[in-house]
């Protein structure tokens, strides 16, 4: 085995490009669970520690955030948190505060696992990723393209995940998670909400409730067609939602839940996301208009 | 591979070093500082935490390369020559500490805890200290000895 350090980006894509099997290591939080207990034996790991690009997060011309790949969750928290509010909350129910300090969202892609919590908070907030390879340059993928089948993405031997592009909230966004306990917990199902005032739309994301994340398409073209946004939520409108976003699940039984069980849990979150978003939506639409 | 880093304030050079070891097997057998405990080596149990570059981290999701030439701080490195950590004192003072197997962990992670918020809550001590577990004491102990440390560190300033 081999254990490569480049300093640089451009150093970290010439290496992948040299020994495409180098697996990246980030934060290790995944990697180093399965080299302890001896699942994956790469021929190489590519240290991306040492590459200050993909630690740091800039605001864009285009109003859009990008935030390198290797930012840990704890940073995200407290950087990011009012600008993305979704992935903040989901970021912060994230293993434990140690795990906290090492995880990245850049290795939750990386490990692309139906489970992994960023992944429902990027779909509803319709977030970019952007790789790179040395031969081909850079490709940007929007998240709802990035997943393509269990622990697999769209992400190219060669390529390394530079950064993911979101615009920061234009509206309250909610994620929620079920687990067996509150902390250290792999989700049983998770749902992500976000409310976009200005396009009339809401953005949604399902985790660990289909063989990838993904979008509740029909809920959100139902309510791009149905919500009336200038009035209290209509619970015809709301259950409905509920069961689109219920019927865009796909799970399978495992030792964590049923996939009867999950399913349900996805229409109950999808719900009570929704309402908490808009709850805070009306207050702030109303505050306006007092103030 | 050679990897050298500081720990507790003095230089460390490991040698022989397999590129897929952690960071938690060199302090424990290279370094010959067994303080960090190894139990899980997958994160969920919180006895190897150990400071890297000031952040507390389960040193047995590190990969021993990725410490070159970083900080690191166990609980070895917390008491002063004979004296110890306010915690470490609370802990023994609290009957927070039962087989002790846990107690490294709890304590490097608590003392981030306190330096960060002087008087924690109990929830946010409960959430600091979510990552680690303990199989003996029922937790209630080590939250008042972290209170209990906290309370002595904000009167002592
Ligand atoms: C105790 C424990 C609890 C956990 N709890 C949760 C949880 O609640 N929710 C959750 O979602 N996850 C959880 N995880 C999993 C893990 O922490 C996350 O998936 C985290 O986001 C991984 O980030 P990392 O930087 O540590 O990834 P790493 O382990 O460094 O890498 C993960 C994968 O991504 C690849 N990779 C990393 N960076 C890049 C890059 N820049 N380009 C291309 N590929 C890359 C790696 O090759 C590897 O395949 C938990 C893990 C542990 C050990
Ligand atoms: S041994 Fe590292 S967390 Fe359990
Ligand atoms: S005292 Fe025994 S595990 Fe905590």
């Amino acid at each position: 085995m081999d254990f490569l350090r480049p300093q640089t980006w451009a150093e970290a894509l010439a290496a992948k490009a040299e020994t495409p099997e180098a697996a990246p290591i980030q934060g290790g939080t995944d990697m180093m669970v399965e080299l302890n207990f001896d699942l994956r034996r790469p021929a190489a790991l590519l240290d991306l520690n040492r590459v200050a690009e993909l630690t740091s997060w800039s605001a864009e011309e285009d109003g859009r955030l990008r935030v390198g790949a290797g930012v840990p969750y704890a940073r995200l928290i407290t950087e990011l948190g009012d600008r993305l509010p979704g992935l903040a909350q989901a970021a912060r129910t994230v293993g434990s505060p140690q795990i906290r300090n090492r995880g990245t969202v850049g290795g939750n892609l990386g490990a692309a696992s139906p489970a992994g919590d960023s992944h429902p908070p990027l779909l509803a907030g319709d977030a970019v990723i952007e790789v790179e390879s040395a031969a081909r340059g850079v490709r940007m993928i929007p998240a709802a393209g990035f997943y393509l089948g269990v622990k697999r993405s769209a992400l190219a031997a060669d390529e390394l995940i530079r950064a993911f592009w979101m615009s920061p909230a234009s509206g309250p966004q909610y994620f929620s998670k079920v687990g067996t306990r509150n902390a250290m917990v792999i989700a049983v199902c998770s749902f992500a909400v976000a409310l976009h005032p200005g396009e009339r739309r809401v953005g949604t994301g399902i985790g660990s409730a289909a063989p990838t994340p993904r979008r509740a398409a029909a809920a959100e073209e139902f309510l791009a067609a149905e919500l009336d946004w200038d009035a209290p939520l209509d619970p015809a409108v709301l259950r409905r939602f509920g069961e689109l976003a219920a019927e865009a699940a796909s799970p399978i039984d495992d030792v964590r839940g049923t996939a009867g069980y999950r399913r349900h849990a996805i229409g109950v979150m999808a719900r009570r996301t929704l309402t908490w978003a808009w709850n805070d939506f009306r207050a702030g639409q109303l505050g306006r208009r007092a103030g | 591979m050679r990897v050298s880093f500081t720990v507790n304030g003095r230089e460390e050079t490991a040698d022989d070093v397999w590129e897929g070891e952690s960071l938690l097997y060199v302090l424990r057998e290279r370094v010959g500082l067994p303080g960090a405990k190894n139990a899980c080596e997958q994160g969920e149990c919180g006895s190897c935490t150990v400071y890297l570059d000031g952040a507390p981290v389960c040193a047995c999701l590190v990969a021993a390369g990725q410490a070159e030439g970083r900080r690191i701080r166990t609980v070895e490195g917390l008491a002063e020559g004979d004296r110890l950590d306010p915690l470490q004192e609370a802990f023994v003072e609290c009957g927070a500490v039962q087989c002790g197997f846990c107690t490294p962990g709890l304590i490097v992670q608590a003392h981030d805890l306190i330096e960060r918020v002087p008087r924690p809550s109990d929830a946010e001590i409960r959430e600091a200290l979510a990552g680690n577990l303990c199989r003996c004491t029922g937790y209630e102990k080590i939250i008042e000895a972290v209170r209990l440390a906290a309370a002595r560190k904000s009167a002592a300033e």
